[in-house]
């Protein structure tokens, strides 16, 4: 069984695991930090990731990518309002937004892939070996498009994602394993750009989730956001400037707010400084926790609500929760603690380092996977109700939200008119009435024997795998088939977009060595057979029947090494490829040689060689 | 235009389609593996949410043994534990776990569980009732009304306080009456398994089954039906 690690790919910061021995750690490269900033950034000298590329966040801002997560599986009209923050330019093409980074533009899973490559990289050098498969985190409230896009990112990267797994369910994942926590545990997890809380029973090497909610558009970001606001507010007032216009300065002063937050939440009281542009001075302010804590209120009590709405679903008071684990790294605000301190009446837990546990229980649920742990199994639920669009526009519902997956509902179609010849369901995922305000989430179409209206029965199973994912199957009742369901994702990549996009990234990543060797062999071999059937069309009168035939088999061999996976194949047979065109080849040579020199002066053979 | 109809299928069979391996073809005389191959075997269709676990029919189940009973079978069906197996083996385990799932979920609630052996017992889809039950009728009306009133308001004026206040009388006296509905079902589903445990085959206890799957059918309905009004009630006075 090869290793798969565990990866938690997060808004601001991303991280990979693995478990040594029965212990999971998280991987950093040498004198570096375990975390990589999921940034990329384009330079003169292609797309860097990590540290480096957030150094260009000041440098050249609209060439520099973070926080893409909160892009993952959405529209341009779902981000409108938070456009203007975003210093790159964004467009949108099928329903996917992209990302200009100079010349090109690129979806928001092809930029998540480089932070996964990275990562990759990482764990390979580190491991001393190819890693080829993954379990990656998603916020518990993501929906199917947005698990369905990591998944995509996770492809393009060269992974194989064996598992989406729920990052505060993977939290608990790691404190059951190390911390051996029991009973009924609620996992409040703020990270940079997405909030989640998660309701869980743990008993007995189960971990069974009784009910999440969530807000995949509240986190860190956001209190910096409103911190970036104020100090904006402030440098337009007192210095006239308006900075907002200017991408590198806006960059500059988000910087700035988000170290101030940080250090807020050691001290009581910080100063903010920053150089205003042009030697226009500088602008300096204290700050206190107090006026962050106001400045921050609102936000912090948005992720309340939820939490009550998920005790609601598990049916639990907050009397019924033993212990409250706290995951993300804006759970250190010491703010976010008292909040969910006096919902809950009781002290938080944050024993495990809240910036890694997420990516600790990955790869503890990695070695899950592997079959290394065996005692351990997370029984997860789906986040957000999923149904069909029904008459009249409204929504029902198949499987209702908080329901344990795996989970499949079946449905029954028929026809309306006599010799109808399709269906067409329309899938939406969300808790509201009406089909329009909730997210749609693809569209097809159920072929049907043209009958009277009525008389066709197609089954359709909706199911909803152990990744969250959605996989639609249809049989028709009548003849017992199955038909196979081309299902158009609203808000995704189709899978050819995918495949090329894996194809773009073998042929951009100088990093990917054993991928670009296959693509590099594949296309000297590609080569080789074009110019070896030219030579035979030519010159196969030159040689022996025998020869020529050595020469297709060889040919033949080839061909079908091209199709392998196997670089070293693929040169393997070209060499003989070679070795039995070999006769033919200086035949050819002769020959053309003596057709060259026919009616040509000596001096023109033995001259110079110009 | 698509028209779809709840599936209730054909669950009414009870036993477990004793059948060969899908893989090794031998004769098939474990319950979920096979004795000789040892792989995992899908589900029967036919097999019944109470016999999946092991479970007598019955109205009153110990959650405590359904849900040791759900762990178990988790860790023997859960995806999780089939990655490294064929492409059959995880289908299977996927089509067991969801099946799995919902057996679990609809027999850990007692009302879903006995909504669920009423459509075993008689095979109907459940009444879904569109107009109140006949002793409710007058207060079912006015409350209506009440409702339309408040929501056509300025929720700010006093009228709109006072009818919330006389909406907030109402759900106390339909949640009570909820609850009683509810103690009546719970009797109605002691009579129900103290009858199915004596297993008499006589016309007398044939005709209290069905009088007792009559009544338990209807107050089921008539609690729905008032579920659905509270609910309905305490978003619009939220």
């Amino acid at each position: 069984m090869t290793r798969i690690v565990g990866i938690d790919l997060g808004t601001t910061n991303s991280l990979v695991a693995y478990m040594d021995q029965d212990t999971p750690r998280v991987i950093s490269a040498r004198h570096d930090r375990g975390m990589v900033p999921s940034v990329v950034a384009l330079t003169d000298n292609g797309l860097i990731v990590g540290d480096p590329a957030k150094e260009h966040l000041t440098r050249s801002p609209e060439r520099t990518v973070y926080s893409v997560k909160r892009f993952m599986g959405k529209s341009l009209a779902d981000v409108q309002s938070e456009l203007p923050y975003f210093p790159y330019t964004l467009t949108e093409k099928g329903g996917v937004i992209r990302i200009k980074l100079g010349e090109k533009s690129y979806s928001p899973p092809q930029i998540s892939a480089m932070i996964l490559k990275e990562l990759k990289l990482r764990a390979e050098a580190f491991l001393g070996e190819s890693i080829s498969k993954a379990v990656i985190t998603v916020p518990a409230y993501f929906n199917d498009s947005q698990r369905q896009a990591t998944k995509d990112a996770g492809m393009i990267a060269g992974l194989e994602v064996l598992r989406i797994i729920n990052e505060p369910t993977a939290a608990s994942l790691a404190y059951g394993l190390q911390k051996k926590t029991q009973g009924t545990i609620a996992v409040y997890d703020l990270g940079g750009g997405t909030f989640d809380i998660s309701i869980l029973k743990l008993k007995n090497g189960i971990f069974e989730v009784l009910a999440t909610n969530g807000d995949t558009h509240l986190g860190g970001d956001d209190f910096d956001q409103v911190l970036t606001e104020l100090l904006l507010n402030e440098i337009r007032r007192q210095h006239g400037l308006d900075l907002a216009t200017q991408p590198d300065q806006m960059q500059a002063i988000r910087l700035e707010a988000e170290r101030a937050k940080i250090r807020l939440s050691e001290a009581l009281q910080t100063t903010v400084t920053l150089d205003l542009p042009n030697g226009q001075g500088r602008f300096s302010r204290e700050l206190t926790r107090d006026q962050l804590n106001e400045l921050c209120m609102a936000l912090v009590e948005r992720t309340l609500g939820p939490c009550r709405l998920a005790l609601k679903d598990a049916g639990l008071t907050p009397t019924d929760i033993d212990e409250v684990v706290l995951v993300g790294g804006s759970t250190r605000m010491p703010l976010v603690r008292q909040r969910v301190q006096a919902l809950f009446d009781k002290q938080p837990h944050c024993d495990l380092n809240p910036d890694e546990v997420v990516a600790l229980g990955a790869a503890v649920q990695a070695d899950i996977l592997s079959g290394g742990t065996t005692d351990m199994l997370l029984l997860d639920v789906t986040p957000l109700s999923l149904g069909i669009e029904t008459m009249g526009g409204v929504m029902s519902s198949l499987i209702r939200r908080n329901t344990t997956i795996p989970a499949s509902a079946k449905e029954m179609f028929t026809t309306y008119v006599d010799g109808q010849t399709g269906v067409d369901i329309h899938i939406l995922q969300g808790e509201r009435e009406l089909a329009q305000d909730n997210r749609s989430l693809a569209r097809f179409r159920l072929k049907v024997p043209p009958l009277p209206a009525g008389v066709p029965r197609i089954e359709v199973t909706f199911l909803i795998d152990a990744n969250g994912i959605l996989n639609v199957m249809a049989k028709d009742m009548r003849t017992g088939e199955s038909q196979s369901i081309e299902v158009k994702p609203s808000y995704g990549l189709s899978d050819q977009e995918v495949e090329r996009m894996i194809e773009d990234s073998f042929k951009f990543a100088a990093d990917d060595v054993s991928a670009r060797k296959l693509i590099e062999a594949r296309l000297d071999a590609g080569a080789l057979i074009t110019t070896t059937e030219k030579s035979l069309a030519d010159g196969s009168h030159l040689v022996a029947p025998a020869e020529v035939s050595g020469i297709r088999a060889a040919l033949a061999a080839l061909a079908a090494a091209k199709e392998g996976p196997d670089p070293r194949a693929i040169r393997g047979r070209m060499a003989d490829l070679e070795q039995a065109a070999k006769t033919l080849t200086v035949a050819m040579l002769d020959d053309s040689l003596k057709q060259g020199l026919q009616g040509k002066k000596i001096s023109d053979v033995t001259g110079s060689a110009e | 235009m698509d028209e779809h109809t709840h599936n209730t299928g054909d669950r009414r069979e009870l036993r477990m389609a004793r059948s060969m391996c899908w893989h090794c073809q031998s004769e098939m005389a474990g319950e979920y593996f096979c004795d000789r191959c040892v792989k995992v075997q899908p589900v029967s269709k036919d097999l019944d949410y109470f016999s999946c676990f092991g479970l007598p029919r019955r109205l009153g189940i110990d959650t405590n043994v359904l849900e040791a009973k759900f762990y178990e079978l988790s860790r023997a069906f859960h995806p999780d534990f089939y990655q490294n197996k064929s492409d059959a083996e995880q289908t299977i385990s996927l089509g067991n776990s969801a099946m799995l799932n919902t057996a679990y979920r609809t027999l850990r609630d007692p009302i879903q569980r006995a909504e669920y052996l009423l459509d075993l017992e008689a095979g109907a889809v459940k009444d879904i009732r569109t107009t109140p039950p006949a002793d409710l009728f007058e207060e079912i009306l006015e409350l209506q009304d009440t409702l339309n009133e408040f929501r056509a308001s300025d929720r700010t004026s006093d009228d709109a306080s006072a009818l919330r206040s006389k909406l907030h009388v109402d759900r106390t006296a339909l949640e009570q009456r909820q609850r009683e509905m509810e103690t009546q079902l719970l009797q109605l589903f002691g009579r129900w398994d103290a009858l199915q445990d004596r297993g008499e085959a006589t016309d007398q206890s044939r005709a209290e089954r069905n009088r007792l799957l009559k009544d338990m059918r209807s107050i089921l309905s008539n609690r729905t039906y008032v579920k659905n009004i509270v609910n309905d009630l305490v978003e619009t006075i939220a």
